[in-house]
């Protein structure tokens, strides 16, 4: 079919939402990665910052990540009309 | 639609009524184990239990689940809810090295451990927002499907194939041979008997009931594997803590590891027994030459040695030391051999302890940045490899919606995240352990655990007196990296069926990838090779059948295989997720992203990709006879795919420019993957 200004307008924004999602995962793994050395000579909650980060913190960080990504996709099908049937 | 809605409620509420009661009856079963212990039932019988309880548990999945139906057998019928997928990918995820090596890993290489910690969780981000949604509105059976539909014609789906084959084959051996190991262990049975007991275990799953069979029993393994993983951790968090979610106060744990490493360092007595693991691990390398008189030589050195320790009087701990250590002297051929190889295992302890919480250690700042590029550089190929492994990507096509498999990967990280944000924990916790209770102690008294492990296998715990005073110090440790889960319920003082728990755990983690890579591989020959390309008219009875034989066929081959011993599974693993990173994901996402990738850019991309980190492992790693002179930028081999995805990825859109862009019917494709639901949408579901 051919596509609306408004479809146009829904695949905009999810490239959009994909884009700073990924760039906040590129900072939470490769800088983060980066200056492990730097961030250990900081102390949070017991822990070298570098070593917590690579530990738990990024992996908390990409947890939270897809769970933003999941719940702001599955509230722009519905604003767009493009949802599918309800399956639950 | 009213009736399909009611029909995925009910669906989910009686699954949730049906593993409620599962998780239920798997803790009675512990709990009445656990009694039987203490009424003197032995170790090896408990072992007997959990093997077929837990295998039986399976297969009784496996038969209730049978089915014939391509959709059932391919997709399990495309109604898994999110959740439920979730805890059958992170089952399927998470292997035997995962379950069984990583904390070990961890404790052996400190920081530059958690590469893999982040590459093995940081993938479900692009897994999430490149991949998962996408093909789900696709919908069809496999990987290759969505090339050979995206691009069209037979040569990208036989790369795809290919490709496919390549990255799950190399990935089941490794788990197959964790399957042999564990079972044997559980059992007391031989290693080759223990690979065809749980290929048994593998086959009654998938063969039975392809993708729906190995869905339900994955998330039954995912139950077991998680309970046998947290509690002797948290167990053992009480003990060093006082706090029942240790994951949050280790901190405390490491900073105390990291004085003692302090210690360790600059202390002469660990300076003196350095010099001589040194040593020793030189002269075990010398004495492979003559086996037998290097033997004999040795233990009169050692008679020698008791001789005069009993005539200068010296202290009790010391002579039953010496004599200690002649008992383990090897007597015949065989025992001598795996005894000096053992021995040169030592080396490692020639070098102070490795601070665990320093990132890249290194001599100077260059040799620091080549360690930091390398930690980047694997961090890189687990998190693209991640996002491209086939027989991941394959469980998003079996939730009801697309909504539904993007909740999927959330709920797939969160599970998988319990795992591997415990891992770095436990490794600190047991770091401490030994530190405080194993350094330290007379070898005439040493702790429980260590006294019963360093019995069963040398490879994985090795204490020798080197400088003969009696005493433990820790360059007179050599761990290996299974111990450290293995070991972990006795070092926190917990009863023998903890121990068995942890047995069953890494039974099933190994069982449940091998079920997802065996159906994987087998869908690729029968639905793509066969069914797509060969006999387009086949009825889906005769589709399955094919499906189930070839199942048999690769499992056998993978066990053939497995029982020659390949070396280097670790290795393995990582090229596995290089060579999928190298191939799979540039075509695919470009396919998703960029209407104008074209069949050629596709085929060129992935051949290019695919050969550029082959050609990269084959020139640097010793096995295939390379050197690490040839290496680029320093990149250890197991990062090929640093290499090769993006020349995979460069190639793509240099030679789709280069040539006529795809037709309207497949730029409409990309415009259908694109949105959940769009009116008069064409349908690509198979079925």
């Amino acid at each position: 079919m051919q596509l609306t200004e408004q479809h146009k307008e829904y695949w905009h924004k999810n490239l959009v939402v994909t884009a700073i999602l990924l760039v906040i995962w590129f900072i939470a793994t490769f800088v983060e990665g980066w200056y492990a050395r730097e961030l250990n000579s900081i102390t949070f909650l017991g822990f070298p910052l570098g070593f917590y980060m690579s530990a738990q913190g990024s992996l908390i960080i990409y947890v939270v990540l897809i769970w933003i990504y999941q719940h702001y996709m599955n509230k722009l099908d519905i604003e767009y009309g493009v949802q599918e049937g309800e399956d639950e | 639609m009213s009736q399909s809605v009611m029909g995925h409620k009910a669906f989910k509420s009686q699954l949730q009524k049906y593993y409620s009661f599962y998780t239920g009856g798997f803790i009675v079963f512990l709990l009445a184990l656990a009694i039987a212990e203490q009424m003197g039932m032995s170790r090896q019988w408990i072992g007997y239990w959990f093997l077929i309880g837990t295998i039986g548990l399976y297969a009784g999945i496996g038969i209730m689940t049978r089915t014939v139906d391509a959709a059932e057998y391919y997709v399990a019928g495309r109604r898994v809810p999110a959740f439920f997928n979730g805890m059958a990918t992170g089952a399927d995820w998470m292997s035997a090295a995962s379950f069984i090596g990583m904390a070990g890993t961890l404790y052996l290489a400190g920081f530059d451990g958690l590469a893999f910690v982040m590459g093995w969780t940081g993938g479900y981000v692009l897994v999430a927002v490149f991949l998962a949604p996408y093909l789900r509105k696709f919908g069809q059976f496999t990987i290759p499907d969505f090339l050979g539909e995206r691009y069209g014609g037979h040569v990208i789906r036989s790369v795809g194939i290919f490709a496919a084959v390549l990255c799950s084959f190399t990935y089941v051996v490794a788990q197959i041979y964790g399957v042999g190991i564990i079972t044997s262990r559980m059992t007391g049975l031989e290693f080759g008997v223990g690979v065809f007991v749980g290929l048994g275990g593998i086959l009654v799953c998938s063969f039975l009931g392809g993708m729906r069979a190995v869905t339900w029993t994955q998330v039954a393994q995912y139950i077991i594997l998680i309970i046998a993983y947290l509690t002797p951790v948290v167990w053992l968090g009480v003990k060093h803590t006082g706090i029942p979610i240790p994951q949050l106060a280790y901190g405390v744990t490491l900073q105390k590891v990291t004085e003692l490493e302090k210690k360790f360092t600059a202390d002469p007595v660990e300076k003196e027994v350095r010099a001589l693991a040194k040593e020793a691990a030189a002269d075990a390398k010398a004495a492979t030459k003559d086996m037998a008189k290097a033997t004999a030589a040795r233990r009169a050195l050692l008679e020698e040695k008791l001789a005069k320790a009993k005539a200068d009087k010296a202290p009790d701990h010391v002579v039953k030391s010496i004599e200690q250590a002649l008992a383990y002297w090897p007597t015949d051929p065989e025992k001598a051999k795996a005894f000096f190889a053992g021995r040169q295992n030592l080396a490692s302890n020639a070098a102070p302890p490795r601070p665990h919480a320093t990132p890249f250690p290194g001599k100077d700042e260059a040799a620091q940045n080549i360690a930091r590029n390398n930690f980047l550089g694997i961090v890189f190929c687990m998190m693209f490899g991640t996002a491209a492994l086939p027989h991941i990507l394959m469980r998003y096509y079996t939730t009801p919606s697309v909504r539904q498999a993007r909740q999927s990967v959330f709920w797939s990280l969160f599970f998988i995240f319990l795992l591997y944000f415990t891992a770095p924990c436990l490794a600190v916790l047991a770091k401490y352990d030994v530190y405080t209770h194993l350094v330290g102690s007379k070898f005439a008294e040493l702790p429980a655990w260590a006294a019963a492990w360093r019995l069963v296998d040398p490879t994985l715990l090795t204490i020798t007196d080197l400088n003969f005073d009696g005493v433990v110090q820790l360059a007179e440790i050599v761990l290996g990296t299974d111990i450290i889960v293995l070991a972990t319920p006795e070092i926190a003082g917990l009863p023998y069926v903890v121990s068995g728990l942890v047995a069953a755990g890494g039974l099933a983690a190994a069982l449940s990838t091998a079920d997802g890579l065996l159906l994987t591989i087998a869908n690729a020959l029968s639905h793509d090779l066969y069914y797509k390309m060969i006999d387009p008219a086949a009825p889906t009875s005769r589709r399955v059948a094919v499906s189930k034989a070839l199942l048999l066929v690769v499992a056998l081959i993978a066990a053939y295989v497995t029982s020659l011993k390949p070396g280097n599974i670790l290795f393995l693993v990582g090229a596995a997720f290089s060579l999928a990173a190298s191939s799979f994901f540039p075509a695919l996402v470009t396919g998703i992203f960029w209407k104008r990738a074209n069949k050629w850019g596709a085929i060129a991309g992935m051949v290019a990709g695919l050969a550029t980190c082959m050609y990269y492992m084959v020139q640097t790693y010793p096995f295939f006879g390379g050197v690490a002179a040839n290496q680029w930028f320093n990149m250890s081999p197991i990062s090929a795919g640093v290499f090769g995805l993006p020349v995979g990825i460069i190639t793509i859109v240099v030679v789709s420019l280069l040539t006529p862009e795809p037709s309207k019917q497949v730029q409409e494709l990309v415009e259908h993957v694109r949105y959940p639901h769009l009116r008069g949408d064409i349908n690509t579901q198979a079925t």
